[in-house]
């Protein structure tokens, strides 16, 4: 890529990535507490405040942050089944989505999504559960931003495993042939659930896949915030300038299970798995640079702490939905009871 | 995105008198789409062979030589593609038509179609809407073979989410393409190969038929009487309409009175016309060339048993055997509801 695209990394915006980071850890470890706090002693995954499937995304916090940095409330953001990270950096409010994950009637879906379905039109924010299906769509609000001579884009966040989806390639072809603004982001954490990388990927790099059909791929090889910073800068820069989509891979981290309750037992590296969490590294990093000071990190900590239990306070206050409601929305029109 | 709370954007005429001009079936759906593409920048066209080919079935003949290809684009043969990218462009307020070429292909697009075209609006709690056509070339008859020649309506009726309709002539072509790209819901616009006017296929007489010149509505989820009839109720649509009304008229000189239900519309599903029309008749026979089991045909039984089982004085069901559609002509006109196996349940309709 052409370095004219490249936005200088200020040490503000270092300060950004990271409390946009601790941020995202924040919400996810409150989310994990509540989600087993009444999930005790024995495990039912229907049971409590938080029921369901939970795909926390501790870990991931660079690929976030890196890349929402670059966007505004005007952009598109399609994510995956394992959403709050891209969420929480695009600027989705925290307490509608909390409620949405609570099922709460005040949530972003009134309840009828939960925590893999949040929708915020105020931030053209979407996620779906099934994978690399979240890609066409972002197609679409690409294809409606450069209609209307706008220079928004849409970004489109998915998995490795997902790049072995047929979705993923014809998505990869049409964005390309119509020269869409479009970003597609990927997000490698090693795992597809409990099959590793090297047993679903006949390619080193999805950036390989990215020169096949003919857009600009790069892959970051270490889950460096500052790295997927860089790359995203550059790709949403193209696709603003009607240069057409891009794709960049993450090599991040799967901190936790694929969902909670998950214990990993496949995976061997399971006892060193924290000693690659990005954030304290990152956090070190700018301590040592200068451009962090103990207290500045225990401030951000505090805010994102306040934030966050705003948030659940919020959820575990608001009404759930009548269940009498349960016809409403299918339609536009009509039965909204 | 969409305003939640934006209202219907124009006030249309419904159901206005046929008039006398003359159009085919597949220039009647053409000319509702261009009479809202004058209107409405926000829609296009998009889907494969749409543009200079004119669709398949000639559902956007001579729309890119008015539009250009700006706004009716040939796609890729990417059908998860270019379905999900007209979700996302409806999502952001544009009222895309895409073409899915027949309605067979689903099996390779259908995750964008029933998890995403139809469940936004409802995971979102009505906070983002999908106004989006997506129209699809339905039926047999002409030795198509099994992967090219299904109806499946049902298939989409039994998902949640999505209005879905069926003309069976020029006129309600016309109207229900103009309420589909109005609706601020998700439509799939199903349409009969053979009501088509196709000069390449064997045509129904009436797939030519009066048509007005303005733009009108037909509503969706109204039934039509298409001829009424006091002894036998036959619910049905597309093709089939025209099989049962050719039917009605041979019975007719026999003292035979056959009442036949146009659909139109599975969802939403006038059951109260149905049920009116069998309150009348006491004898019911439902014409469907979808597969015979678990689909409309027992949808519509249910409709009038669930309201009241004494109505029904017989109920016969002429629809497609739970076979895959045969290649062979004679083979495949054994499965078909043809006009024989019509004109034969209406007869044991009649000794009961």
């Amino acid at each position: 890529m052409t370095p004219t695209h490249s936005q200088a990394l200020t040490d503000d915006i270092r300060r950004g990535l990271l409390d946009t980071m601790v941020l995202i850890r924040t919400y996810e470890e409150a989310i994990r507490r509540e989600y087993y706090a009444d999930k005790q002693p024995a495990f039912d995954i229907g049971a409590g405040l938080v029921p369901g499937e939970m795909h926390l995304s501790a870990g991931q916090e660079p690929v976030a942050a890196g890349v929402c940095a670059h966007l505004t409330g005007d952009d598109a953001l399609t994510a995956t089944h394992r959403p709050h990270h891209v969420a929480i950096a695009h600027g989705v409010a925290l307490r509608p989505m909390t409620a949405e994950i609570f099922g709460r009637e005040t949530g972003l879906g009134h309840g009828r999504g939960g925590h893999m379905h949040l929708f915020d039109p105020a931030t053209h924010f979407s996620c779906s559960g099934i994978i690399a299906e979240g890609l066409p769509p972002a197609l679409g609000q690409a294809f409606a931003f450069s209609r209307r001579g706008s220079d928004r884009v849409a970004v489109a966040v998915t998995g490795e495993g997902a790049a072995n989806q047929g979705a993923f390639h014809e998505s990869l072809n049409l964005a390309a042939l119509w020269k869409l603004p479009v970003v597609f982001v990927v997000e490698d954490n090693d795992w597809g659930i409990s099959v590793p990388r090297s047993g679903s990927t006949s390619v080193a790099s999805n950036a390989l896949r990215a020169a096949g059909y003919g857009m600009p791929g790069v892959r970051v090889e270490d889950n460096s915030v500052e790295a997927v910073y860089a790359a995203a800068g550059e790709a949403v820069a193209r696709a603003r300038a009607g240069e057409g989509p891009s794709l960049i891979e993450v090599h991040t981290l799967r901190l936790w299970g694929h969902f909670e309750g998950d214990a990993e037992g496949y995976r061997p590296e399971l006892a060193t798995v924290a000693e690659h969490d990005p954030i304290p590294r990152y956090r070190d990093t700018l301590l040592a640079a200068g451009i962090l000071t103990t207290e500045s990190y225990e401030a951000m900590q505090a805010s994102a702490v306040t934030k966050v239990e705003d948030a659940i306070d919020f959820a575990r206050n608001s009404a759930t939905p009548d269940p009498l409601g349960h016809l409403g929305y299918v339609f536009s029109e009509g039965a909204h009871t | 995105m969409t305003d939640a709370s934006s209202p219907r954007r124009l006030a249309l005429p419904t159901e206005p008198a046929a008039g006398s001009r003359r159009l085919s079936t597949a220039k009647a759906m053409q000319e509702a789409i261009a009479q809202r593409m004058d209107r409405d920048d926000s829609v296009f066209v998009m889907g494969e062979d749409v543009g200079p080919y004119g669709g398949i079935f000639s559902s956007t003949s001579g729309l890119i030589e008015r539009f250009g290809p700006d706004r009716i684009l040939d796609t890729p043969i990417s059908e998860t593609a270019f379905i999900g990218l007209g979700i996302g462009a409806a999502v952001e307020g544009m009222r895309p038509i895409v073409e899915l070429m027949f309605a067979d292909f689903f099996g390779v697009c259908m995750d964008q179609i029933y998890n995403h075209m139809a469940k936004i609006h409802y995971e979102s709690g009505g906070n983002v809407r999908v106004p989006m056509v997506l129209m699809t070339a339905t039926g047999g008859g002409y030795s198509d073979g099994a992967q090219h020649s299904q109806c499946l309506w049902g298939t989409f009726a039994h998902l949640p989410g999505m209005k879905v309709v069926v003309p069976s002539n020029p006129y309600d072509a016309k109207g229900l393409m103009t309420s589909a790209i109005e609706t601020d819901d998700p439509v799939i616009f199903m349409f009969h190969k053979g009501i088509m006017g196709l000069g390449w296929m064997k045509k129904n007489r009436r797939s030519v038929a009066a048509v007005p010149e303005e733009e009108y509505l037909v509503p969706i989820g109204k039934a039509r009487i298409a001829r009424a009839g006091t002894d036998v109720t036959i619910v049905t649509l597309a093709l089939s309409v025209h099989h049962s009304l050719d039917v009605a008229e041979k019975l007719e000189a026999e003292g035979i009175s056959v009442e036949v239900l146009d659909l139109r519309s599975l969802v939403p599903l006038d059951r109260e016309a149905i049920v009116r029309s069998v309150a009348k008749t006491g004898r019911l026979i439902v014409v469907d060339e979808d597969y015979q089991s678990f689909g409309l045909s027992g949808e519509v039984i249910a409709a009038v048993a669930e309201h009241d089982p004494t109505l029904l004085r017989s109920v016969t069901r002429v629809a497609v055997p739970d076979v895959p559609i045969p290649y062979a002509h004679q083979l495949e006109y054994a499965v078909l509801p043809t006009p024989a196996r019509i004109e034969a349940a209406v007869r044991d309709a009649m000794a009961t």
